[in-house]
């Protein structure tokens, strides 16, 4: 029953932006029609879902179809729910915001258009996590992939917008064409598309399987160096295009590398230690560069790479713990990664959905010339705060809760003796204790240059504040982050449920709770809370406290200070940029001083994507130089084109023959 | 219970003294006589009945800086067991807890100093945020050595030690992370060399910087948790150096406080025959605390 509630809410969610096509242009109307098919199928969703987890055996469906390879296979067990709930959480809170943020009445051309693709993106995610056949995941996967695509290049008159989004498909394809090949492989190996557990397959051959998973789902995820084409296309998109992109689209990447792990054969102590590896460079290259950036959405899409890191690492405490039967390891290592999916979807939403109000006020995505707008939008601020200590896995909220279970698996790995333990498995704590001193750097650069001080240029003259419906997703966003920060222990069961489905725990295993106990996080948040609420009241109404004169900031005796005196986010990131400067290659221009009184004269600075900007583009520019000759071939006359057959079949069936 | 109360005093109490101390050596060593022992307790009451001066800059971080800072420390230190006596809350996974309730005062304190939009302050947050993602993994390094001496995830039985006391075979390992811890000390409690407290150069600081532009209680409440977060710092530090005890609860309260003291007294001597490192020079002392600790860690799991 549940599996036809969620095919009916993916159905519903795909095609909620159809019937506003036929509507005005002009008007609201449409756009409203929209939010509220999402809110039902959504509704819908989160129903099965619910439905599904109280049903004793796993929900499924099958029946053949029209395609020659493949059937229409889905099942719903708790791993896909984990990965469903935030399908149908943020998108559906996306489009609410987007009453406010892409009013349909201001973006005539093309708002039919996102909220169509938009649709569309939620309804393929959704039945990626569901899908059980490898030509039914592929198509899912590929319409998510092309309905990403014009989503996020909603404003194609942008050239720069463009660029991001051609880089975009191509990073996605080429990652498919891994994904291609891992299905043609599995097909080959077990006989059929169907993806359920194998026992049949040799160790090369799942270890060539799990290399082209990796990469694949690689290029999704964002791990190091797949991850050219994230910033971009998150910087240009429509903030809650980002938010869907970075919170739920991102974890589909996550989704297939865990699921292609349930269904090959116990893993060998490799892919452990790559994932752990992988993991740990993307996390501290991720959050290194966005300490770099001064673009608002492309500092926020760096950091994304640097979770998808700390999701990486779990992953592969996980899989270690599978090969060394450690369910201890499984349990914090996996449980840790796959909260971290949800508390990432849920605050780095908050946190796109923050930065869009920031640019629908100001109208610019550089932080460097922001600051001060805590007086113009409070609450917006007040939740930044909130998404912002959240993002840095510090306690009361979220991503404490998952980082922290996964430093107890990491520290568990030292063992009590050497030979049951993993040290070198340890070392990646110290790998995640760098990442989040560098994500406090990030957070408090951007929180400072956006919100704080005073601005540093003139601000345009009106500033609006955030309307209701950009501010009430925000709010349960944030409501989230603090209940799964206070209250970690809830999540336990279907955690522990989607681990079971990974692998089968042996009875005596303990609980999450029973190795890491997740009540003394909520005692201890509490406390906390209430310790800051009473040491404000005693500072704030010790009897001279109530004595306060409003000065200027003291500059140190200096008569004239001006705004722009302030410290920049560039400048408060420049030691760090110059620390990791071996990776990062920041580019600078100097301005050249000439003779006492030297004109006006300019400094940049700038961090572009080494990956992207110093490799990929080079070597694409020298193709796009050299390869032209090949056009010789390309004649556009038929007839020539028929000979190349010919000549093609003739030359394949003389090999064929000498082959025999 | 009753170590329990007493451990909440001596966290309440003790921290201005250090500072006293500190203060004291260094006079003796400059040939001052130097203020008295109490001083900082002094000051602290004077700046508790004084006004405030708050810049019109500001917003609610600014206040919420200091009071979020002395609440993650306050609450840091009932994580930290106190000589040979257990901490008031024990519980498996807490000493990450311990790391990341300083990763949070941190975020407010840089916060708040950028509240003010002063460019010194700026200088300031950037050193600090720069200087803790080097102490920061040489601190996890530490831990990891003795979440592994100890076999245990749970702060107090680390910092005692496994049950029949550290054996011979983890003693290079733990000379390594004992240097390296008080290296990790001297940075984040802001000293020489990392840091001096006293100098009159804003553009030459970081945790002074900072703080600047807070005046009267507020004041008041940030010199009161830095102190207080060197002592609960200086107890982790003084479980690698020290493991002697008498075994009477009424000898091992004075002996943990001579302890202290102590070390506020080499804190002192550092303070006094050393001169600040260039700031540029900074990471690499922080980068030798992290190889200390990371060749402690190797020694220990070779």
């Amino acid at each position: 029953m549940s599996v036809w509630i969620i095919l009916a809410a993916i159905a519903v969610l795909g095609f909620s932006g159809f019937p506003a096509c036929l509507f005005s242009s002009r008007r609201a109307a449409g756009q409203w029609l929209t939010t509220l098919i999402m809110l039902l199928g959504s509704g819908l969703g989160l129903s099965g879902v619910v439905m599904s987890l109280n049903e004793s055996t796993t929900a499924s469906m099958c029946a053949a179809w029209f395609l020659p390879w493949g059937r229409f296979a889905v099942a719903i067990d708790p791993l896909s729910v984990l990965f469903l709930l935030p399908v149908f959480v943020v998108p559906v809170l996306g489009s609410i915001y987007g009453l406010g943020y892409w009013k349909q009445s201001e973006h005539q051309t093309n708002g039919r258009r996102l909220g169509l693709f938009y649709g569309l993106l939620a309804g393929a995610m959704a039945l990626v996590t569901i899908a059980r056949d490898g030509v039914l995941f592929l198509i899912a996967w590929e319409v998510m992939a092309i309905a990403a695509y014009f989503a996020a290049t909603a404003e194609d008159d942008n050239p720069e917008v463009r660029r991001a989004g051609w880089v975009y498909l191509i990073a996605t394809h080429v990652g498919t064409l891994c994904l291609i090949a891992m299905f043609a492989l599995w097909n080959q190996a077990t006989g059929s598309f169907a993806l359920s557990p194998t026992q049949g397959v040799s160790s090369e051959l799942a270890g060539a399987l799990f290399i082209l998973a990796v990469i694949g789902f690689g290029f999704k995820a964002g791990l190091m160096p797949l991850h050219v084409w994230l910033p971009g296309a998150h910087a240009n998109a429509p903030s809650h295009v980002s938010a869907v992109m970075s919170g739920v689209m991102l974890k589909m990447g996550v989704y297939g590398i865990v699921r292609m792990t349930v269904l090959l054969p116990v893993p060998e102590m490799w892919w452990g230690g790559v994932l752990l590896a992988v993991g740990a460079v993307t996390g501290i290259a991720g959050i290194a560069f966005a300490i770099g950036q001064h673009d608002l959405k492309r500092l926020l899409a760096y950091s994304s790479i640097e979770n998808i890191g700390i999701i990486a690492m779990g992953l592969g405490l996980g899989m270690l713990g599978r090969t060394q039967n450690r369910p201890d390891w499984v349990l914090l290592g996996l449980g840790g990664a796959l909260l971290h999916v949800w508390n990432h979807s849920l605050f780095k939403s908050l946190l796109f959905f923050n930065a869009g109000a920031i640019i629908h006020a100001v109208h610019t995505r550089d932080i460097n010339r922001l600051g001060g707008l805590t007086r113009h939008m409070p609450l917006v601020m007040g939740l930044f705060v909130i998404g912002a200590v959240a993002i840095c896995a510090l306690p009361p909220f979220n991503g404490f809760a998952s980082e922290w279970l996964l430093y107890v698996g990491l520290f568990r790995t030292l063992g009590s003796d050497v030979q049951a333990g993993c040290p070198a498995a340890a070392l990646a704590a110290v790998a995640l204790a760098m990442i989040g001193a560098l994500a406090v750097a990030c957070f408090v650069k951007l929180l400072s240059a956006v919100f704080l001080g005073s601005p540093r240029h003139p601000m345009p003259g009106h500033l609006h504040p955030a309307s209701t419906s950009m501010t009430i997703p925000m709010l349960l966003l944030a409501g989230g982050c603090a209940v799964i920060g206070l209250f970690p222990m809830l999540t336990a069961g279907l955690l522990e449920k989607a681990i079971g489905t990974w692998m089968t725990l042996p009875v005596a295993a303990d609980s999450i709770t029973a190795i890491a106990p997740l009540n003394w996080i909520t005692l201890l948040g509490l406390a906390l809370i209430i310790l800051v609420g009473l040491i404000t009241l005693i500072v704030r109404f010790l009897p001279m406290s109530t004595v306060i004169r409003e000065v200027g900031t003291w500059d140190c005796g200096y008569s004239r200070p001006t705004a722009r005196i302030q410290y920049t986010g560039s400048s408060l990131g420049q030691m760090l940029v110059r620390l990791f400067g071996f990776f990062l290659w920041p580019k600078t221009e100097n301005p050249k001083l000439r003779g006492v009184f030297s004109g006006i004269t300019q400094f940049k600075s700038l961090v572009p994507d080494t990956v992207l900007d110093r490799l990929v583009v080079p070597v694409f520019n020298l193709a796009g130089r050299y390869l032209p000759w090949l056009r010789i071939m390309q004649q556009g006359q038929t007839h020539l084109y028929v000979l190349y057959i010919i000549v093609i079949v003739m030359i394949l069936m003389i090999w064929g023959a000498c082959g025999n | 219970m009753i170590e329990k109360v007493i451990h909440i005093g001596v966290l309440l109490v003790l921290p201005p003294l250090l500072l006293g101390v500190i203060n004291k050596t260094k006079a003796w060593f400059a040939g001052r006589n130097g203020p008295v022992l109490l001083q900082v307790y002094y000051d602290l009451f004077k700046l508790m009945r004084k006004g405030m001066a708050i810049s019109t800059t500001t917003t609610w971080v600014f206040l919420a800086g200091p009071v979020i800072t002395l609440a993650t420390v306050l609450l840091a230190g009932l994580l930290v067991p106190m000589g040979r006596f257990d901490a008031p809350i024990v519980f498996t996974g807490d000493l990450i807890l311990f790391a990341y309730l300083f990763g949070l005062s941190r975020f407010f304190t840089t916060a708040a100093a950028m509240d003010t939009g002063s460019a010194f302050e700026g200088m300031g947050v950037a050193r600090e945020v720069t200087f803790a993602c080097l102490s920061e993994p040489a601190l996890f390094f530490a831990l990891l050595v003795l979440a592994k001496v100890s076999g245990s995830l749970k702060l107090t039985e680390m910092l005692h030690g496994p049950a029949g006391g550290f054996t011979a075979a983890v003693a290079a390992p733990l000379v390594l992370v004992a240097i390296g811890l008080f290296i990790v000390l001297l940075a984040e409690t802001c000293r020489i060399p990392v840091d001096d407290p006293n100098t009159h150069l804003e553009l030459t600081m970081i945790h002074e910087v900072m703080v600047l532009d807070h005046s009267g209680p507020l004041f008041g409440v940030i010199l009161y948790a830095a102190s207080l977060k060197m002592l609960v710092i200086g107890s982790v530090l003084l479980h690698v150096v020290f493991t002697f005890q008498t075994g009477r609860a009424w000898l091992d309260w004075p002996l943990f406080i001579g302890e202290l003291l102590g070390l506020a007294v080499v804190i002192g001597i550092v303070e006094s025959v050393m001169a600040r490192l260039q700031m540029r020079h900074v990471p690499y002392l922080l980068i030798a605390a992290i190889l200390f600790c990371g060749f402690g860690f190797i020694l220990l799991v070779r």
